[in-house]
């Protein structure tokens, strides 16, 4: 048995503080837009796996080249037989692969944010001179530059291709524009929807299962609806029935505005009347997942 | 083979909280989509097959269960609280069996049971669609939660590389490359489903024996390996 001795009062006043030499810091401080463009950059690099282990490399390099060697593909056949236009459309090479870009965005999006969450390194974030807007701000150019970079790359291979293999300069130009365009709004769509959707939970396998629910079965349920809608006869709904999808969305846009040929069944697309609306919904998500986002992140209790 | 204890911690983890919402959200938009559909092109059959066969079995099924399959081990591997459960007096197999049955339960209350609803919504049955698509989503049920169920032992990415499968190994590659049909499982339970249902509505690229072999063969190995792989569980530490 232990016996507890009262401890002894300090006998008169002996305390003191010690001067050790610490030093505060004089040097130069870099400041609230140096931090979020490094959040921006780290994140950016995150997306790709750089400055992570190998295994995480492993599927954002991955799907990279599964984006990229079709159209080296298709631009070495366009050159070998000479063709006189490329096998696919600038805009229509993002809606072929939605299911590869869905994949990213769906492993991404909770990599970056999740694990944040998580780890409650959140905080931490905010200790530092960043609010709320530059951390959000920089998580979402980082992942929808990300996004960029995933579906333009291949865009530019068809495009240096069709210019190597002498194709008309001026159509292929145009074709390229347009096609930037698109995969611009495609790009600020899915990393916004991706964001908010993975924001939601630390989980990070959980944010993924979600994100790409959200997405291919939104894509399914529209494309079912609008091939009985083809099917019945009742095409004026399609355009409507696709304003419901992200994909959907992307190509109504496209094709109303960008010379693009829709995939919709029947390859019916919007009018520009209706396509003014798709400009709209896609604005309208972008700007209320930067709001959504903006809303998580302003209580840092978390 | 069964502990009662292991299965309501399952069922908590896979139903507790938000995961109940999104599990339940993509029934009820099945459900919702058909009423829709009924309302606007009335009983067809081939629109209830194309909207069950497209719809339910080839992306509802398999995304319900990587969420139930992986779910119900993946996140105790991943914060490292497995080790509570692995170091009670249980065995190794008999933890997974009864995790297997849990995942299998969620992804067929959550999967089949729509799809039955949604059948009936459809075209009331007829020729067997609603009762033949119910078969084969329970019969991939089984599958998919014990191939997920295995993948969330062997992989901290397990959730991308069960959809990597389902999303691009069933449905891109099987739509170009005949071959992969063979090994889809998918494809397995829609022979079973071919079978019940009896006419041309439903069509496999797998025969019946073949498919029934390797379902039972995909179920029982995969099960077998997730107990294998528990017992010389490694934990790994945050990347």
């Amino acid at each position: 048995m232990a016996v507890e001795h009262p401890v002894a009062p300090p006998s008169g006043d002996q305390t003191r503080i010690h001067n050790i030499g610490y030093r505060s810091y004089d040097g130069p401080r870099l400041g609230r837009s140096y931090a979020r463009r490094s959040l921006y950059s780290q994140s950016l690099r995150g997306a790709y796996g750089l400055g992570r282990s190998v295994k995480s490399k492993v599927l954002p390099m991955l799907l990279f080249v599964v984006m990229c060697v079709p159209a080296a593909i298709m631009v070495a056949v366009a050159v070998a037989t000479k063709a006189s236009k490329l096998p696919v459309d600038y805009t229509e090479y993002a809606i072929y692969f939605q299911a590869v870009i869905s994949l990213y965005v769906a492993s991404q999006a909770p990599q970056s944010v999740s694990r944040d969450l998580r780890f409650k390194t959140v905080p931490l974030y905010f200790s530092r001179p960043i609010e709320t807007a530059d951390y959000v701000r920089a998580k979402f150019a980082a992942l929808a530059s990300a996004m960029f970079i995933l579906t333009a790359a291949p865009l530019l291979v068809l495009y240096v291709g069709a210019l190597l293999a002498k194709l008309d300069f001026t159509d292929q130009t145009k074709g390229f524009a347009q096609g930037l365009v698109s995969v611009t709004l495609l790009s600020l769509l899915l990393a916004g929807l991706g964001l908010v959707i993975a924001a939601v939970t630390p989980r990070r396998g959980f944010g993924i299962a979600a994100v790409i629910a959200v997405l291919t079965i939104s894509y399914g349920a529209v494309s079912t609806l609008q091939a009985i809608a083809d099917a019945q006869g009742s095409t004026s709904a399609i355009p409507w029935i696709g304003l419901f999808s992200p994909i959907t969305l992307i190509d109504g846009v496209q094709s109303a505005f960008l010379g693009a040929t829709s995939a919709f069944p029947g390859g019916v697309g919007p009018s520009h009347g209706e396509g003014v609306a798709y400009v709209l919904v896609v604005l309208g998500l972008i700007a209320a997942s930067y709001g959504l986002l903006m809303r998580r992140y302003k209580k840092v209790g978390l | 083979m069964y502990d009662p204890t292991v299965a309501r911690l399952t069922y908590r983890a896979l139903l507790g909280r938000r995961r109940a919402l999104i599990l339940g959200a993509l029934p009820l938009l099945l459900i919702g989509i058909s009423l829709v559909v009924r309302a606007l092109a009335g009983a067809d059959d081939q629109t209830a097959s194309d909207l069950l066969g497209g719809l339910a079995l080839a992306t509802m099924v398999p995304i319900i269960g990587v969420i139930a399959g992986t779910g119900a081990i993946g996140p105790e591997i991943d914060d490292g609280s497995v080790v509570y459960l692995l170091s009670k007096p249980l065995k190794r197999p008999t933890i997974i069996f009864t995790k297997l049955i849990v995942a299998i339960a969620v992804t067929m209350v959550f999967s089949a049971l729509p799809t039955l609803i949604a059948g009936f919504i459809l075209n009331g049955n007829g020729q067997q669609i609603a009762v033949a698509y119910t078969v084969a989503a329970l019969v991939s049920s089984i599958a998919y939660a014990a191939l997920f169920l295995l993948l969330g032992t062997v992989s901290r990415h397990a959730v991308v590389f069960g959809l990597v499968y389902a999303l691009v190994w069933e449905a891109l590659f099987g739509s170009l490359v005949p071959g992969a049909r063979t090994l889809s499982v998918q494809q397995w339970s829609l022979a079973v489903a071919d079978k019940v249902a009896g006419g041309d509505m439903i069509s496999s690229d797998v025969g019946l024996t073949t498919a029934t072999v390797l379902l039972i063969a995909v179920t029982v190995l995969a099960t077998w390996y997730a107990g294998q792989k528990l017992r010389a569980l490694t934990l790994a530490g945050e990347e």
